[in-house]
C-alpha cells in the first residue's frame, strides 16, 4: 500500500516534476519508510543487511534513556527548586514539555540544512544528522535559549561537517563543535550556577522560579572551592543539576549496553576513555595539591561527574571524528580520559574537560592512525628492500 | 613440510542451496562461446572469421600486443558469430560444435626433459598459457615475466562455491600431473584448508603445500600469497585456477586441450542443487536446463558465486575462470516497510542489531540481490578489516584509490591484492561502496600508468 503511494508520488519529485526542488526530502522519507528494492549492478550480488540509516537509528535508540531520564529530571530540578511536591509523572511531563522544542528546534534546522544540502548536490541524505541532532540539545544546559541552540546546530552543521564534504568527512564531531560555539560565544549561558534550572512552566506545568535561585553542578561547586554536593550513588542515579542528558550514569550505561551489543561503538575506544580518565585522576588523588579541590575528588567520582560518561559512550566512540586503527583506538581513548580530568583539574575557570579533551582528540586521531599506517608501509618498504 | 595458517578475520556465510556430490546431465548445446573478458588484461585480436573450421585447441583470438597469448575454442565446428558491443567491442566468438570432436594434437611432452621455454610454448601453443594470472594487478599473465612463485589455492570458501574435492575427484593424476609440469616454470605453491590434509589429489611432490585454517576469504590465493610469500614491487606472482590445472595435466598426458568442468550450480532458486561436467562456454540455459525453480519473482543467475561472480542471464555462456552458476531471488520486487528499526529476522548481518548472530554459523541464508541501503561515505571504522585477513590496512588502500593518490596505493600495498579479495569486505560493508569495481579500475589504471 505504501509503496504504491509512494510510486504514485514519484513523478512529481523528480527532475522536471512540479516539486523536484523537495527530491532529496522525498527520497530521505521514502528510503525511510520502505527499504530500497534496489539491486546490486556489479561487484557482490548480495548484501549485509545493515545501512547507515539503521546503525544511526540504534545511536538514536541507545540515547533514549539518558534523554528520558534527562527529562524526568528537569522536572525534578523545578520542582524541587521551587519546593512544591508533585508526582513522577508530572515532573517526566513538565521536562517532556521543555525539552521537546529543544529536540524540534534541533532537528529542524539541522535536518533543513541537510536537505538542502543533499538537493544541491544531489545525493542521498545522510543520517548522521538523527544522531547529532539528537545529541546537541543533550549536552547544553537546560536554560538555553532556543535560538542560541539553532545558531549553534546551523553553525556547525554547515562549518564543522557540510564543508568538509558531509557525514563521513568532518573533521571534528558536529554536537561538540555546537557545544563549542555556544561555550565561547555565550559563556555566561553555558556555565556558571544559573543555566542548569528550568525557570518557566510550560503548559500549566512546573513553577516559575525567580531569576536569582542558582543551582551548581558538583564540579562547579569544587571549582569554586566548595566542597562537592552529593554523594557517588547521586551521581549515578543522576538526579543533580548538569546538563541535560549527561546526569544519569545508569541510562547512560544502558546506551552504552546498546551501542557495545550491537558493536556500533569500539568498545576499545569506550573502555580506554575510563581507563585514561580514571588513572589521571588517581594521580591527582594522591599527587598532594591540597588547595585544588577538584583533585582531590575520588577518582571514581570523577568518572560519574559531569559529561566524563556521556562522553566517553557517545562522543568519543564516534567512528568518523575518532581514531580509525584499532591499535590508535585505544592511544585515542585513553588519551582522551587523560586529558578530559586534567583540564578539569587545572582549569579553574572551566570545571568540564571532556568537551574540550575530545575535539583536541579529534584534531590528532588522523595523527595516531598515520603512527599506524605508516608502521605498515614501512613494513612493506623494508620486506622490499631486504631482496 | 605442510604448514599451517591460521586466519581469524573472515566472515563464513552459508546460503541456501549449495551444490549436492551429485553429477546431472546438461543439454547438449547447439552452441558454445567464448568471452573475452573473461581474460581480463589483453586487447583481443581476432583470429577466425564466420565459417570458419576450428579443432578443439585452435585460436579464436589472441592479444594484440605481443600476439603470442592465444585464447582457443572448446569445441570443434564452424565459427558461427562474432558479436560486438558498443565502440565494435567484442563481447563474445561463438562456435558451433561439429558431430565428434576433432582435437588439435599438441603432441605429447616429455615431462623429465622438458624446458621452462618449450613448457611456456606449449602453454601458449595450447591456450592454457591465457588460464595463468598474475599479480600485480590480477591480469593474464605475460610469457616474458619470471615470476616468483605460482600460487594455487585448491579451496573456495566463498557462499554456494564449488567443493574442489568434488570438482577433482576422478582426475587427481591429471591434476597432480599438472602440478608437476607447472613445476618447471617457477616455485609452485598449493593452498588447502585443514579438512583436505588427507584428500586424494595430495601429495604433490613437486610443490609446496601449505594450509589454511580460516573463514573466508582464506580460499582466495591473494590472502594465501599475503602469507606464504607477499609481492614485493617489481614482483610477479602467477595464479592459476585449481581446476585448470588438470587443464595442463590433460594437455602433458594426452597432448590435447580439454576445457571440461565440473560445475556447481546452486542457489535457492534452483531445483536441484548439483554439478554438471561441461565445456567452457556452454550456453547458460543449458547449463540451467529444467534447473531452474518456477518462484513467480524475479531471478538473478549469476556467473561465478553471490560475492564474486557477475550477473549474468539465460543468454550468456559459461565463464572460462567458473566454478559455478548461481541463481538467487533477485530481489526488486519486494518491498519491506520501516527496515531500519525492524527485526527482520531472515536477514543476515554481521552487525548485532539484527538477531543472525544468535541463530549460529550453520544457519542457511537465502538473501536477494538488493543493496539494501543508500551508498555513504566511509562511516563505521575497522569494518573492512575485521574480514580481510592481509596485512594491509584495507580501508585506507580504499580511500588512497578514490583519491587517486597512486604513490599511496603502492605503500598501502596494491600490487598484492586482486578485486576478489574485498569481496566479503564489499559484502559486510554498511556504506555500500562497491569496492570490487573500485579496485578493478584502480588497478587498471596503475597498470596502464605503469607501463
Amino acid at each position: 500500500m505504501i509503496q504504491k503511494t509512494l510510486d504514485k508520488l514519484r513523478p512529481h519529485f523528480q527532475e522536471g516534476g512540479k516539486f523536484s526542488a523537495l527530491r532529496s526530502v522525498f527520497d530521505g522519507f521514502e528510503t525511510f519508510l520502505v527499504v530500497p528494492s534496489e539491486t546490486s549492478k556489479n561487484g557482490v550480488s548480495i548484501h549485509d543487511a545493515i545501512d547507515s540509516k539503521r546503525i544511526m537509528s540504534f545511536v538514536v535508540i541507545a540515547l533514549m534513556p539518558a534523554l528520558l531520564f534527562g527529562m524526568y529530571n528537569i522536572g525534578y530540578q523545578n520542582y524541587t527548586a521551587a519546593g512544591a511536591t508533585a508526582s513522577c509523572l508530572t515532573m517526566f511531563l513538565y521536562g517532556l514539555a521543555v525539552m521537546l522544542p529543544k529536540i524540534v528546534v534541533s532537528y529542524g534546522v539541522g535536518l533543513g540544512i541537510e536537505f538542502v544540502v543533499a538537493q544541491w548536490k544531489k545525493e542521498e541524505i545522510q543520517e548522521g544528522y538523527l544522531v547529532t541532532g539528537m545529541l546537541i540539545p543533550m549536552i547544553v544546559p537546560v536554560d538555553t535559549p532556543l535560538w542560541m541552540l539553532a545558531l549553534a546546530v546551523a553553525f556547525s552543521v554547515i562549518f564543522a561537517k557540510e564543508i568538509y564534504g558531509g557525514t563521513g568527512m568532518n573533521i571534528f564531531n558536529p554536537a561538540l563543535v555546537a557545544r563549542a560555539f555556544l561555550f565561547f560565544a555565550y559563556p555566561t549561558s553555558m556555565s556558571g550556577d544559573k543555566v542548569w534550572l528550568a525557570k518557566d512552566t510550560w503548559f500549566g506545568l512546573g513553577n516559575i522560579i525567580p531569576d536569582t535561585k542558582t543551582l551548581a553542578t558538583p564540579l562547579g561547586e569544587a571549582a569554586a572551592g566548595l566542597t562537592p554536593s552529593g554523594d557517588f550513588w547521586q551521581y549515578c542515579t543522576g538526579l543533580m543539576p548538569g546538563s541535560i542528558g549527561e546526569t544519569s550514569v545508569i541510562a547512560i550505561a544502558i546506551g552504552a549496553a546498546i551501542l557495545l551489543w550491537t558493536g556500533i561503538a569500539s568498545w576499545k575506544t569506550m573502555c580506554s576513555v575510563f581507563v585514561g580518565g580514571a588513572l589521571t585522576a588517581w594521580l591527582f588523588n594522591i599527587g598532594g595539591l591540597e588547595n585544588n579541590v577538584v583533585a582531590n575528588i575520588p577518582w571514581y567520582n570523577h568518572l560519574v561527574l559531569g559529561g566524563f560518561c556521556f562522553g566517553a559512550v557517545f562522543m568519543a566512540t564516534d567512528p568518523v571524528t575518532s581514531a580509525r586503527t584499532e591499535g590508535g583506538k585505544y592511544i585515542y581513548g585513553f588519551l582522551i580520559g587523560v586529558l578530559a580530568i586534567t583540564i578539569r583539574v587545572l582549569n579553574p575557570g572551566y570545571p568540564e574537560g571532556m568537551m574540550l579533551a575530545i575535539l583536541f582528540m579529534n584534531m590528532f586521531a588522523p595523527l595516531i592512525d598515520y603512527c599506524f599506517v605508516q608502521r605498515n608501509i614501512n613494513k612493506r618498504m623494508k620486506r622490499a628492500e631486504a631482496k | 613440510m605442510e604448514r599451517t595458517y591460521k586466519l581469524k578475520k573472515g566472515l563464513d556465510l552459508r546460503l541456501e542451496g549449495e551444490a549436492r556430490h551429485q553429477l546431472r546431465q546438461p543439454q547438449t548445446p547447439k552452441c558454445y562461446a567464448i568471452r573475452p573478458d573473461d581474460f581480463h588484461g589483453i586487447v583481443p585480436r581476432l583470429v577466425v572469421k564466420p565459417g570458419d573450421e576450428v579443432k578443439v585447441g585452435d585460436a579464436l583470438f589472441v592479444d594484440k600486443a605481443t600476439e603470442k597469448i592465444r585464447v582457443v575454442s572448446p569445441v570443434s565446428g564452424t565459427v558461427k558469430d562474432i558479436v560486438r558491443g558498443t565502440r565494435r567491442k567484442i563481447l563474445h566468438i561463438s562456435v558451433n560444435p561439429s558431430a565428434t570432436p576433432v582435437f588439435a594434437d599438441f603432441g605429447k611432452p616429455n615431462l623429465n626433459t622438458i624446458s621452462r621455454e618449450e613448457l611456456i610454448e606449449l602453454l601458449l601453443r595450447s591456450g592454457l598459457f591465457a588460464f595463468l594470472r598474475q599479480r600485480p594487478y590480477d591480469v593474464v599473465a605475460s610469457p616474458e615475466d619470471s615470476p616468483k612463485a605460482l600460487f594455487i589455492s585448491a579451496f573456495s570458501k566463498m557462499p554456494l562455491a564449488a567443493d574442489f574435492d568434488f570438482v577433482v575427484s576422478g582426475r587427481e593424476s591429471l591434476f597432480k600431473a599438472g602440478i608437476k609440469a607447472l613445476s618447471k616454470l617457477c616455485p609452485v605453491f598449493v593452498g588447502i584448508k585443514p579438512e583436505q590434509q588427507n584428500s586424494t589429489f595430495l601429495p604433490l611432490p613437486e610443490a609446496e603445500v601449505n594450509i589454511f585454517d580460516g573463514p573466508n576469504p582464506s580460499g582466495n590465493v591473494g590472502v594465501q600469497i599475503n602469507h606464504v610469500s607477499p609481492i614485493n614491487k617489481g614482483e610477479v606472482v602467477w595464479t592459476l585456477g585449481a581446476e585448470e590445472v588438470c587443464f595442463v595435466g590433460e594437455l602433458v598426458e594426452t597432448g590435447r586441450v580439454n576445457l571440461t568442468r565440473r560445475v556447481a550450480v546452486a542457489g535457492s532458486e534452483t531445483i536441484n542443487p548439483e554439478y554438471i561436467e561441461t565445456l567452457i562456454g556452454t550456453p547458460l540455459a543449458d547449463v540451467l536446463y529444467e534447473n531452474v525453480a518456477d518462484t513467480g519473482h524475479s531471478q538473478r543467475i549469476i556467473n561465478g558465486n553471490p560475492l564474486v561472480g557477475t550477473k549474468s542471464d539465460k543468454d550468456d555462456f559459461l565463464g572460462a575462470h567458473t566454478t559455478e552458476i548461481c541463481i538467487l531471488p533477485e530481489g526488486d520486487d519486494r518491498h519491506e516497510v520501516l527496515g531500519w528499526i525492524m527485526p527482520r529476522l531472515k536477514e543476515f548481518s554481521t552487525n548485532r542489531s539484527y538477531l543472525s548472530w544468535l541463530l549460529g554459523k550453520n544457519k542457511t541464508y537465502n538473501p536477494d540481490c538488493r543493496i539494501k541501503g543508500g551508498e555513504r561515505r566511509m562511516i563505521m571504522s575497522g569494518e573492512y578489516d575485521r574480514v580481510f585477513p592481509m596485512d594491509i590496512y584495507a580501508g585506507y588502500l580504499i580511500k588512497a584509490i578514490i583519491a587517486g593518490d597512486i604513490d599511496r596505493q603502492e605503500a598501502l600495498g596494491i600490487y598484492e591484492v586482486a578485486p576478489e579479495d574485498f569481496a566479503v569486505a564489499e559484502f559486510v560493508d554498511s556504506s555500500k561502496l562497491e569496492l570490487q569495481r573500485i579496485v578493478r579500475e584502480a588497478l587498471d589504471i596503475l597498470r596502464k600508468e605503469n607501463a
